[in-house]
């Protein structure tokens, strides 16, 4: 590990918190992040799973975007219906190119008087500048650099979040709200990357400390790093930006053609939707798929995928080891024609040919709480 | 008891006659967390000294083993295979990953012992 790159890593307002509760620190998106706690991450993921994680997830980029007709505005980046967002919903989307490939994924709130924008660390000034560039003059972006992102996951989310907010609860998933938290002014989504119920909490900075330590004294919440929060996402069939998706792959080779309305369908009027609306409509030529490994070996990001004749068919794009799942799962993008369940596929792992077969996604139910 | 000696890459070997058990520390194992796949050599397989010679997975990531002397394979341990969560819970005991022939015992006696081993990892923070 360079010494100068982590002297420049950013850090959270909860990275002493982190440091204390003695966890290994690792550079992530240009921040030195938790990748797991003394507890490690099969047991972090785990008591997700059981009971409810607090993830730190404040490198992720929060802005809102100010304008009259934002919602139509921001529909010339992004395939999704804002237009269509109901008043408190949130949509998963991404960023297009003209090419058809993926600049980044997202989530949009709508908001009485703005759209709320969730971004990836990794991409978030890229898309700043994007939005700037690309919407018309009269829009207004406010990042909001002075908060703090906290998600808290798991089946016993709701009771613990009841506790410091009644109003919490009555959310459904894909839905927020402003409200008092614990005293703070907070907005609270019902949302997250797990596969489980769960509440994202944009919380002022300089409060970011105190209300985690008293997430973490209710006796279900435990600190989770960024190990199991990979695992958790993977077992969900939810992608990561930079692996699963990125500029080469477009989002009906990515499987998201359900983020993408019949009007939007019909209408395009987003970069690269001629090539992204003929892909769906005549299917793409390869297609993001979950792999499962037949024996105990993970495979991981980068193994080449053979079909069943041994021709090179496709890569894997994450993959490792699903604890709730009990062994190796994989996402990778193969071949057309090779796309559906049960297909059998080899996965090169040193120098050796795994069985492996396409599985269906996710490899863990979703369980989360629907209107 | 037969002296352990240690590598550079957190591998230990205890050589007993001919015969050396090998194994990754108890460092290597706090260092990669949660081992979900231990893949081992068969027995009869020969290494060369510093060449690959099992790969254990954690649920982050692959890391090579590498041997820690030259020599033929004698066994490996089922037991890790069985449950890779072993070599978390006993990486120095009863996690060990083969038994190898050594070839020249004198490659043992350079090894690190316990004591250099562990001003070495002291140094590696």
């Amino acid at each position: 590990m360079g010494d100068t790159a982590v002297h420049s890593l950013r850090k959270t307002p909860l990275h002493a918190l982190h440091v204390e509760l003695g966890a290994r620190m690792v550079p992530f998106a240009g921040y030195d992040m938790p990748v797991q706690y003394p507890a490690g991450i099969l047991t972090e993921h785990n008591h997700t799973r059981a009971q409810a994680g607090l993830f730190d997830v404040s490198h992720m980029g929060q802005a809102r975007l100010y304008g009259v007709a934002a919602d139509k505005a921001i529909e010339t980046l992004v395939p999704g219906n804002i237009v269509g967002l109901a008043l408190t919903r949130i949509r998963y989307t991404v960023f297009t190119n003209d090419q058809g490939g993926i600049l980044d994924d997202l989530t949009i709130g709508r908001a009485g008087d703005h759209l709320m924008i969730v971004v990836n660390a990794a991409c978030k000034e890229a898309d700043y500048e994007h939005m700037r560039r690309g919407l018309p003059k009269g829009m207004r972006l406010e990042v909001l650099e002075d908060r703090a992102l906290l998600a808290l996951q798991g089946p016993a989310a709701e009771k613990v979040m009841a506790r410091f907010a009644p109003d919490a609860a009555k959310l459904t998933f894909m839905s927020f709200a402003s409200m008092k938290v614990a005293g703070l002014d907070c907005t609270v989504a019902r949302s997250g990357y797990t596969g489980e119920d769960g509440f994202e909490i944009s919380v002022p900075a300089k409060h970011a400390e105190v209300f985690a330590r008293k997430l973490l004294a209710e006796p279900e919440v435990k600190p989770i790093g960024l190990g199991a929060r990979d695992s958790l996402r993977l077992e969900a069939g939810l992608c990561l930006y930079g692996h699963d998706l990125d500029t080469t792959t477009t989002p009906a080779e990515g499987d998201l053609g359900w983020t993408i309305a019949k009007r939007r369908r019909e209408e395009g009027g987003f970069p690269g939707d001629k090539i992204i609306l003929k892909q769906l409509a005549e299917g793409p030529p390869r297609l993001r798929v979950g792999i499962k490994p037949d024996g105990r070996a993970p495979a991981r990001e980068g193994t080449v995928v053979l079909d069943g004749k041994g021709k090179e068919i496709g890569k894997i794009t994450s993959g490792g080891f699903g604890p709730t799942a009990n062994g190796p799962i994989a996402m990778g993008y193969v071949a057309r024609g090779k796309t559906s369940i049960g297909t059998q596929l080899g996965l090169v792992v040193r120098g050796s040919t795994l069985q492996a077969k396409v599985a269906p996604l996710p490899f863990v139910p979703h369980r989360y709480k629907k209107a | 008891m037969a002296e352990r000696r240690y590598t550079k890459d957190h591998e230990w070997i205890e050589l007993n006659g001919a015969i050396g058990t090998v194994g990754i520390t108890n460092h290597a194992q706090e260092q990669l967390g949660d081992i979900v796949f231990v893949e081992l050599p068969a027995g009869g397989k020969k290494l060369t000294k510093g060449g690959e010679a099992a790969v254990v997975e954690s649920v982050k990531a692959a890391s090579e083993v590498f041997a820690p002397v030259s020599g033929e394979v004698v066994e490996s341990n089922p037991e890790v295979s069985k449950n890779p969560a072993l070599v978390n819970q006993a990486a120095e005991a009863g996690g060990w990953f083969f038994k190898i022939k050594v070839a020249n015992p004198k490659e043992v006696s350079e090894l690190m012992d316990a004591a250099t081993y562990k001003k070495f990892v002291e140094t590696q923070h």
